[in-house]
């Protein structure tokens, strides 16, 4: 059978199952990409509605974390190495790519071991590698960390901005500002943490959970089982996704994580300061946290105007916001919901109307 | 050591002598042999005329180099207007330090080039900037071509409902390349740049079919902002069909790594048809029988009033398809 045609029984067996009226939340960013660019919505019946959470790491990352970054490189004498969306990112007196206009250096790498090369080649200058993401690019980083360290390279240091999606997920729950009936788990950062990472979160709020992959069909075949789930009232946490998400979830990597991070409070855009939510670099690697020089006391102002945290907790979609599509757009963007690819604004403004 | 282009080399003297006697070397002709301040040129005929800068970073990469692509990139956006390339000048903005070696390459590189197009360097010029001034090497190339008859004046076609779109093989192949390259990957020969020169493809496909309406070559910004710039000008709305687009299996891979859509990257040697509906099939023989259109598709049509490019997804959705909003790439070409 085609593709097609596979995802045509799939959304006719939702069609026939489906009568309530559910709120659906993803909580990874490349699902939101994903369902926008194939048009997912418009396979669904009226009834399922599907909500953006916090699920961009570049979106989540606070202002003040931002600020943190941008200052830093604007008064000290260090390169950048970071990731793609990062360098447009508006801190509240301009973002990296600004500083780059001036001089500064900042440079995009696809892997975080090319830091490792930059700063080989170029002794003379100190590099910030800027580590951004959840459980899914964090063991990339701590590997990278652990070879700095291994090769005794002194020029090059980390920031670190990685998260912990469980503790994400309880903060919108909490909060209680939107009704979540079942949640689209993410099946990158499941990869890593495993169905197992969260039957915490499970066992306590008991609300239907499916873990999915990201093709069409996946994401398909994954929503038939959560609205089935619903449809019966079955309280379940469900692995759609055992390709590539294991009970246990990647040992290596959760080893990596422990060798390097430790657990500690974090900020997130949208959703303040959430207890055991971030990773930061552990005592064994401080001479490689960037942090544990530079304590700046950073004042941040949130950017006017924009409802990037209202987004990022699902209680506002993109359109809704006042700057949406107007003074904020991808090319000349106001917040980082707009920035981010994996943003839930910049998906709604690239693949628009015919999804709404 | 290798010898360097320095300084010296652009000294309008003894050293600019040694850089011009390299081209000449490989790009002598009747007309620029004369050497002269301008190239006398003889024509009479409907003209185009063009001209493009390259900055490409690699400068040599699979499939090809700057050299090739500046030669190429010009014969392709006179052809796609219809215009035999006849003359073209050629200039070099070369960094201190740049390898006398590599120089070398790349003059070898748009002699064959050339002579595959049958265009003639007529004009030309050199000049070496400081270390750190530029990047290595950029070249500038124009070009003049005669549309030899009515059959090849796309000036007055008209883009209606129904017409169809047709790309002449695979996309996104040349700006996956130049990524992949500069990330350092190694990639094998399959993978490489879709650069070519299109004349020979265009020229005959205009002679013998009167109902193509609108050509462009899809290089920055891709197939889906050549798509945007013709919905736009005609206004119509034109839908495309994911199933039918021609994307090789490294390039969906390589894209999807990258976070890019192979429809917003750059192409080298692909032409985007517009033609009418009841010439499509046989405009699609025509082009699989040549060397550069075996993998031609029909991708997508123009459909109702409208200015927008829309998406008929894999799985019968439908999105938008908007131009490129970000900066994927600087210095694809």
């Amino acid at each position: 059978m085609m593709i097609k045609e596979k995802v045509e029984e799939l959304a006719n067996l939702i069609k026939k199952i489906s009568k309530k009226d559910l709120n659906l939340m993803e909580f990874c960013g490349t699902h939101t990409h994903e369902i926008f660019r194939y048009g997912i919505r418009q396979l669904l019946p009226n009834n399922i509605h599907l909500l953006s959470g916090p699920g961009c790491p570049v979106c989540v990352t606070s202002q003040k974390d931002i600020d943190y970054l941008i200052t830093l490189v604007e008064n000290e004498d260090f390169g950048v190495i970071t990731f793609g969306d990062l360098v447009n990112v508006p801190g509240s007196k301009g973002s990296l790519n600004k500083l780059r206009l001036k001089g500064k250096e900042v440079r995009v790498v696809y892997s975080p071991l090319e830091s490792i090369k930059i700063a080989k080649e170029n002794k003379n200058k100190k590099y910030i590698l800027v580590g951004i993401g959840f459980e899914t690019t964090a063991p990339n980083i701590a590997y990278t960390i652990l070879k700095t360290k291994e090769e005794k390279i002194k020029n090059l240091f980390f920031l670190s901005f990685h998260k912990l999606t469980p503790p994400a997920m309880k903060a919108i729950l909490d909060m209680g500002e939107i009704r979540v009936d079942g949640i689209i788990g993410p099946g990158h950062v499941s990869t890593i943490i495993g169905r197992k990472g969260w039957q915490g979160v499970f066992n306590e709020y008991k609300i239907p959970f499916v873990i999915m992959g990201f093709k069409p069909i996946e994401i398909m075949y994954g929503l038939y089982k959560l609205i089935e789930l619903l449809e019966k009232n079955e309280k379940k946490l469900l692995n759609a996704y055992d390709i590539s998400v294991s009970e246990e979830g990647n040992k290596k990597a959760l080893e990596l994580l422990n060798q390097v991070f430790i657990i500690k409070d974090a900020e997130w855009r949208g959703l303040g300061l959430l207890k055991n939510s971030g990773l930061k670099i552990n005592d064994k690697y401080k001479d490689l946290d960037i942090e544990s020089y530079y304590n700046l006391k950073i004042e941040s102002k949130e950017i006017p105007g924009c409802k990037c945290g209202e987004v990022l907790r699902g209680i506002l979609k993109p359109p809704e916001c006042p700057l949406f599509g107007k003074a904020c757009t991808p090319d000349n963007p106001v917040g980082p919901c707009m920035v981010s690819q994996e943003g839930a604004c910049s998906a709604y403004y690239l693949y628009g109307s015919e999804n709404e | 050591m290798s010898e360097e282009i320095v300084l010296y080399h652009g000294n309008g003297g003894e050293g600019t002598k040694k850089l011009i006697n390299e081209i000449l070397n490989n790009l002598d002709n009747d007309i620029l042999r004369e050497l002269g301040d301008s190239a006398i040129l003889n024509l009479k005929d409907k003209l185009a005329f063009t001209t493009d800068s390259y900055v490409i970073f690699p400068q040599f990469f699979n499939g090809g180099d700057i050299g090739k692509l500046s030669i190429y990139g010009t014969v392709n956006d006179l052809s796609v207007c219809g215009a035999k390339p006849i003359f073209l000048s050629l200039s070099f903005i070369i960094e201190e330090g740049f390898l006398f070696e590599d120089f070398k390459k790349i003059l070898l590189s748009i002699k064959e080039a050339s002579n595959e197009c049958d265009v003639k360097i007529v004009t030309g010029d050199t000049k070496v900037v400081e270390k750190g001034k530029g990047d290595k090497i950029f070249i500038n190339t124009s070009g003049i071509g005669i549309i030899e008859n009515e059959n090849r004046n796309l000036t007055k076609r008209k883009v209606e409902k129904g017409d169809l779109i047709i790309i002449n093989g695979g996309i996104g192949e040349h700006g996956v390349v130049v990524m992949l390259e500069r990330l350092g990957i190694k990639v094998d020969e399959k993978i490489k740049s879709d650069l070519a020169p299109l004349n020979k493809l265009i020229l005959p496909l205009l002679d013998n079919f009167n109902g193509v309406k609108f050509l462009r070559d899809p290089t920055r910004g891709g197939v889906a902002t050549v798509l945007n710039e013709v919905s736009k000008k005609f206004n119509f709305e034109i839908e495309i069909w994911e199933d039918e687009l021609p994307i090789k299996s490294w390039v969906k891979e390589a894209s999807n790594i990258l976070g890019i859509d192979p429809l917003y990257i750059a192409n080298e040697g692909k032409v985007i048809i517009i033609a009418s509906k009841d010439q499509g099939e046989d405009i699609l023989k025509f082009l699989k029988s040549n060397s550069l259109g075996k993998e031609s598709k029909i991708i997508g049509e123009v459909k109702n009033e409208g200015n927008r490019v829309f998406l008929k997804t894999e799985i019968g959705t439908r999105r938008i398809v908007d131009t490129l909003k970000k900066d994927i790439l600087p210095r694809i070409c």
